[in-house]
């Protein structure tokens, strides 16, 4: 069992977990992930290891309580256990030799790119960290984006922290302004990261996603996380999750990515009905 | 007194058309009384035609008299002399092309129910467990370790385990027994059955640990590191082929992998179940062999109303077991025999609409030996269908063998191993899918069993 060792709410439905899983630690690199179930008649979700401690056996997780399992372990508290947590699953992030890099990240996907940003800060890059969120409530990471970047540039759709802009108009801005990016990193929805590879394109700049398509084992068994990558049908799971941006089919992508809507609101909506019940018993 | 019937006791089974709708066991089994009368079927041949057959040399004269003396417990004692998982293989061998295909009662009629009869035996002692303590044996002071808990690996832990060894079984997956737990269905072999055989492993002291991927949580030289004297590979053939048609990036279209996994491991044909699946009113399923029946029953079983199996080849070639295409077509399982996919239709949805075939006849033998179909001109059709579910082979999963070094590998992915499972690895053993591609439970079986004698005289050669 892998029990929650710290549990923190970062705004009003993402939340940070601190999960005890050493075997996961010892090897756990930026770019990587797990795939936990909450219980024993779980379903399989993959989330991004945002940090690890080899030391103490740890891994983090930031998660945005977006459907039934998410909401489901978000209930959990310090202590309790996860029935299982597999990993890490992936190729690590390939990050060596780049000097100068744009890490963009959109909204959570802001804690998905916030451990690649620190790792090639540490490793002496120069790393400009383009962040959007809707809005300024959703800010997440704040300080520790700051400390993994040389440059932070925090915006919002509708400028509720006073910076009104994509994080598309941002990147172009200082590239336009004459940065020279070895890479860009982007991370967040698919929408987010089709725009940010089609604002390379251009200018020719290396620009990696990372592609998070529905996964059931993440062991390449199933080949429901597959994409087209210049042509080619890759599994995002043992072939990524990062890719070259501007080789991927996003559209067949994103429309993959909602086969299960139907159901998962359903899901949604039972999950809130057994919530509901579980307070009026408590009442 | 043997019996002469001609034909083979039947066994009792659900009804077709009741049983397409859950997913409770098809076959029932035989009773003692029936099996008792099979097992008089047999001749007790001087020459054991029927063993010759059998890919694990199991005594089968031996055991089905033990069956007719209604010596029970015995017969399955008998069994397990040469092979690990008799209710797993009493159910899925495909006794037709194996021993049953050598017994000298088919020559004239049909043959002994072997593949029924070894079921029985197993079934039994599982129902009327004996008090007898399951026996440890003393510890060697030996480490070794297991990688994937399919029948290959659980064969060969089971194997070590019985000669002292200390094994631990690594397992990505959250629950061991592979391809029995994921991919054949419970209408087919029950978990529960899977389930035991794993639980007995553990008494006899088998450790498993769950949710760790050799390759990534930790290489093989890392589990040497760790101290485990000799490794073996059992990690089957999972990675799914697709047939490279255009159209299969739509919504709809499964591998059979992804849908077996959806169905069985995780549960979905129970409606509480947390893991969707998309319910298809008319699904085609690409391929012949046992994946494919699999496929197509379980999606008949998911509230399909009509499921087409589509095969390049003739009914003949068909790679899946007899009984499991008879039982396909009890169900309704719709046979488009002679037939190739060319393209998957998809709506604006981009969600999937329909397939484009085109009929094949058999041509010239080609290098499998078999007839290759050959399309024919203007023979295009559509079939009008709302899920594609690809069923056409697999591989190894690239994990182990892109991590690995000094591990040979063939062409196909396939780790390279000699008769008794050695690689060109010291210390590492390999067998089952992951060696032969795609083949069967019982040749898995016998891999994991050999490779256990070989990492025992292995180990022990070098402590001497
Ligand atoms: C490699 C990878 C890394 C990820 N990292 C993170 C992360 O660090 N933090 C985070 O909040 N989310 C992450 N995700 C997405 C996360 O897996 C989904 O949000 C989660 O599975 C939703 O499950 P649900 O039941 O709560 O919601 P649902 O209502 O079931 O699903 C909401 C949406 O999430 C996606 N989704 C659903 N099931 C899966 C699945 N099995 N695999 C992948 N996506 C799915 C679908 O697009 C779906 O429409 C990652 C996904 C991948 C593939
Ligand atoms: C749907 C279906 C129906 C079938 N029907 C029949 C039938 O009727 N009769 C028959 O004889 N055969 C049948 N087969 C074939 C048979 O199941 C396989 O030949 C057999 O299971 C192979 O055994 P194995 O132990 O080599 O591999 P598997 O059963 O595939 O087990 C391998 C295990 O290794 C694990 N693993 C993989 N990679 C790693 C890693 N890196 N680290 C840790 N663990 C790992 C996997 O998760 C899996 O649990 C069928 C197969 C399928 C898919
Ligand atoms: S193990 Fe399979 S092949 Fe051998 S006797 Fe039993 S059913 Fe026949
Ligand atoms: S060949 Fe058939 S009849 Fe002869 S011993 Fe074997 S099972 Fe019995
Ligand atoms: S998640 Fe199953 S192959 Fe990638
Ligand atoms: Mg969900």
């Amino acid at each position: 069992m892998y029990q929650i060792l710290k549990k923190r709410r970062l705004s009003e439905n993402v939340v940070l977990m601190e999960i005890d899983a050493p075997y996961v630690a010892k090897k756990a690199e930026p770019g990587q992930f797990i795939i936990l179930r909450v219980d024993e008649e779980g379903e399989r979700i993959p989330l991004t290891i945002a940090e690890y401690d080899r030391e103490k056996g740890s891994i983090t997780i930031i998660f945005q309580e977006i459907g039934a399992t998410t909401m489901q372990l978000g209930l959990l508290e310090e202590g309790d256990c996860l029935h299982d947590f597999a990993g890490p699953l992936g190729r690590a992030s390939e990050l060596e030799g780049l000097k100068h890099v744009a890490v963009v990240g959109g909204g959570l996907g802001c804690a998905i790119a916030y451990p690649q940003a620190k790792k090639l800060h540490e490793m002496g890059a120069e790393v400009d960290l383009i962040a959007g969120f809707r809005n300024k409530d959703i800010i997440i990471l704040e300080d520790e984006m700051r400390a993994a970047s040389t440059n932070l540039y925090i915006c919002t759709d509708d400028g509720s922290n006073g910076n009104k802009a994509l994080v598309t108009d941002i990147l172009k801005q200082q590239i336009e302004s004459g940065k020279k990016y070895d890479a860009v990193i982007a991370i967040g929805p698919m929408i987010m990261m089709k725009f940010v590879s089609l604002t390379t394109k251009p200018y020719g700049i290396k620009t990696i996603v990372s592609m998070n398509s529905i996964m059931v084992d993440g062991t390449g068994m199933c080949g429901g996380c597959r994409l087209t990558v210049d042509g080619e049908t890759k599994f995002a799971c043992v072939d990524g999750p990062d890719f070259d941006g501007h080789l991927v089919d996003f559209d067949e992508a994103m429309r993959r990515s909602r086969i299960y809507k139907p159901q998962e609101q359903s899901a949604i909506e039972a999950h809130r009905e057994h919530c509901n019940l579980l307070k009026m018993e408590v009442k | 007194m043997a019996n002469m019937s001609p034909v083979k006791n039947p066994i009792p089974e659900q009804d077709p058309n009741v049983r397409n709708k859950n997913f409770l066991e098809v076959s029932l089994g035989y009773d003692e009384t029936t099996a008792v009368d099979e097992a008089q079927r047999c001749l007790n041949c001087k020459n054991r035609p029927c063993v010759s057959g059998c890919p694990v040399n199991v005594q089968i004269p031996d055991f089905i008299s033990l069956i007719a003396e209604g010596k029970f417990l015995e017969a399955n004692a008998k069994i397990k002399e040469t092979s690990s998982l008799p209710a797993v293989c009493g159910r899925v061998c495909p006794q037709e092309s194996q021993c049953e295909s050598k017994c000298v009662r088919g020559i004239k009629g049909e043959p002994v129910a072997i593949g029924r009869l070894e079921r029985f035996a197993a079934d039994y002692a599982m129902a009327h467990p004996t008090d007898d303590a399951v026996e440890v044996p003393a510890p060697n002071g030996h480490k070794v370790a297991v990688v994937g808990a399919g029948p290959a690996g659980l064969t060969c832990a089971g194997d070590l385990a019985a000669k002292g060894y200390d094994v631990t079984v690594f397992e990505v997956l959250h629950t061991a027994g592979g391809v029995l737990m994921y991919g054949i269905p419970e209408f087919r072999l029950p978990k529960a059955i899977v389930q035991k055989e794993i639980d007995t492993l553990k008494a006899k002291g088998v450790k498993f640990v769950l949710n760790f991927v050799v390759g990534r949580t930790e290489t093989i030289d890392d589990l040497f590191a760790d101290g485990f004297e000799a490794i073996f590979v059992g990690s089957g053939a999972g990675l799914p082929n697709f047939m490279r048609v255009p159209g299969e990036g739509y919504n709809g279209v499964y591998s059979a992998n992804e849908y077996l996994t959806r169905v069985n491991l995780m549960k979905a044909y129970k409606e509480e179940s947390p893991t969707p699946i998309y319910h298809a009113k008319k699904v085609a399923v690409f391929g012949g062999g046992n994946v494919a029946m699999d496929a197509a029953r379980c999606a008949k079983r998911m509230g399909a109303e009509d499921v087409y199996i589509v095969y390049r080849r003739s009914e003949a070639e068909l790679p899946a077991r007899a009984e499991e295409v008879h039982h396909a077509k009890e169900e309704g399982i719709i046979f488009k025999l002679l037939a190739a996919p060319l393209e998957v239709l998809g709506d604006d949805d981009f969600h999937v609409k329909g397939v484009r075939c085109q009929n094949m006849e058999l041509g010239e033998p080609d290098a499998s030996g078999r007839r290759r179909p050959v399309p024919i001109e203007g023979s295009e059709f559509i079939l009008d269908v709302d899920a594609v579910i690809v069923a056409i082979g697999t591989s190894p999963n690239p994990l182990i063998r892109t991590t690995t070094p000094g591990l040979d590998t063939n062409r196909k992915g396939c780790i390279v191993a000699d008769e008794v499972g050695a690689t060109s690895k010291e210390g590492v053993f390999a067998g089952g899918d992951t060696v032969t591609g795609a083949a069967t439970v019982i040749l898995a079986m016998g891999a994991g069993k050999k490779a256990a004698a070989a990492m025992d005289e292995y180990i022990q050669n070098k402590n001497k």
